[in-house]
């Protein structure tokens, strides 16, 4: 079939008049597959092509559900010189960055070296993602900052990779994935909480990884959509494991950011916890104050996806308890289910908190106010 | 209706689509197996240039476990979020009531009467012997 593709209309815009926003959820690929070879040792290298890379789930060298589009991207992203979807800078700014005044975009790179059975590898391969983004990314553009990418199942080393990229300027926030071997309250993952604290880094968990458990609670569904769906089901465990294990209690100057897994849930799964905490306390004694108190005080959410009811002022009913203070938005750029910005908020919204939601709420939690 | 001569018939062959601003709006139009339509190059949903994205059918089903699969490439599936869209009519089959896009009929025409109408060619060079395809605005 000939398809012929034409600069899409935000390429050609002006960035004149657009207010400047926050982008807290971006993509960024490897155009080549040795792309990171350059910051591996070459030990890593010849393992990488002699063993390959092995996640904790069977069947990942394609992804367990196809995702719907291409690399689960726009189609009207691939970069002109070619590569996958988001793996031009050069194209990014021009799809993106530029067109809609992107002031600050956040890095998530996936697909890296987290959640990997071999430990080691997975330090490696994670050191060298954060590498390449400098080189690659934040180093050529000062909009964008870096997440910190960390073998997450190695606490001790994903804390020692923290600490050794602490204070550099181009990181704003450590990266975990929502589906790791256990849910993320647990103590394997305490030390990665404790450096970033002391960092003083938020700790954005992305929706998506490869821990070995089943896509949903309930088994391996048959679906995609359900996979979808299930990636909030998959933050509400990891957000009541952190909250019951005291990771809140035990880090109070912890920030959580929910990445990607939707905000809608977020009031009902408080008032369950605070609920069953009332009657089951004494089973959780370091748990000292109601669940809520933690989630609303440590916990942000970035937008994409936003749930989509019927009457919009369910959606502010939501918001108003999470807080206009609390939410980042993010388009996941270049994922087939971005977020066009000036679409997302309805009419009706006061200027301050448009002014929160789109930039000023990222520009202080990632301490760039 | 104004109408406008977009391209001669040999530039635009089967499974060929032309991106094309009329107006100050974004048109597509497409040859489906020697039918041509037009359709607004702009998805009602988030605004992505719908026309990017690749033509399928339509999957249908009466009962879990039956699937029917027709109008073979005559859905337009958005280049973003996937939402599907007849090119014949621009209806989208999630919500139809809410959502649609705009359908320009589009069609051939000789040259001896293009040549004679009130048209505007775009870009196109008008020979009297060729034919043209046409798309009403």
């Amino acid at each position: 079939m000939n398809i012929q593709f034409r600069e899409s209309p935000e390429a050609a815009s002006p960035l004149t008049a657009k207010t400047a926003i926050a982008d807290c959820d971006i993509h960024p690929a490897r155009a080549t597959r040795t792309e990171l070879y350059p910051y591996l040792a070459k030990r890593w290298q010849h393992h990488l092509e002699i063993y390959g890379v092995h996640a904790y789930q069977g069947m990942t060298e394609g992804p367990p559900y196809p995702k719907a589009q291409p690399n689960a991207s726009r189609r009207d992203a691939y970069p002109p010189e070619g590569g996958p979807q988001g793996s031009s800078l050069s194209f990014m700014q021009k799809q993106l960055l530029d067109p809609n005044n992107v002031q600050l975009g956040v890095l998530n790179p996936l697909n890296t070296g987290q959640g990997i059975r071999n430990h080691e590898l997975s330090a490696a391969l994670c050191s060298a993602i954060n590498d390449w983004q400098i080189d690659k990314w934040t180093s050529k553009d000062k909009r964008l900052k870096a997440s910190i990418v960390v073998g997450n199942e190695d606490g001790l080393s994903a804390a020692a990779e923290i600490r050794e990229r602490a204070g550099d300027k181009n990181f704003v926030q450590v990266l975990l994935l929502s589906r790791n071997v256990e849910p993320l309250g647990q103590r394997r993952y305490w030390p990665i909480y404790q450096a970033a604290e002391e960092a003083g880094l938020p700790v954005g968990v992305h929706a998506f990884g490869f821990g070995g458990n089943p896509i949903t609670p309930s088994g391996w569904p048959s679906y995609y959509i359900e996979e979808m769906v299930g990636h909030s089901q998959c933050q509400q465990s990891a957000l009541a494991s952190l909250v019951l294990e005291g990771v809140f209690e035990r880090f109070p100057k912890l920030k959580m950011v929910m990445i990607e897994a939707g905000f809608g849930w977020a009031p009902s799964l408080a008032w369950r916890l605070d609920k069953a905490w009332q009657r089951l306390r004494s089973e959780v004694p370091h748990v000292k104050r109601p669940p809520s108190e933690y989630i609303r005080e440590q916990v942000w959410w970035t937008t994409q996806p936003m749930e989509d009811p019927e009457r919009r002022e369910d959606l502010f009913d939501v918001i108003n308890w999470i807080g206009w203070d609390r939410l980042l938005f993010a388009t996941d750029y270049p994922h087939w289910d971005y977020d066009e910005p000036s679409r997302v908020l309805p009419a009706g919204v006061s200027e301050a908190n448009r002014e929160a939601f789109y930039l000023g709420n990222a520009k202080k939690l990632y301490g760039l106010a | 209706m104004a109408r406008h001569v977009i391209a001669a018939v040999d530039e635009l062959p089967p499974g060929a689509r032309k991106f094309l601003e009329i107006d100050g709006r974004p048109i597509a139009v497409f040859n489906i197996k020697g039918e041509y339509f037009g359709l607004m190059n702009r998805c009602p949903h988030q605004g992505a240039a719908l026309c990017e994205g690749p033509l399928i059918g339509l999957a249908q089903s009466r009962e879990p476990g039956e699937i029917e699969y027709t109008k073979l490439g005559e859905i337009i599936r958005c280049p973003w979020h996937g939402w599907e869209f007849d090119i014949r009519t621009g209806q989208s089959y999630c919500d139809p009531r809410r959502f649609r896009v705009k359908a320009y009929p589009a069609h051939v025409e000789p040259g001896a009467s293009v040549v004679k109408g009130p048209y505007v060619a775009e870009t196109v060079t008008v020979k009297v012997e060729s034919n043209y395809v046409v798309v009403e605005l």
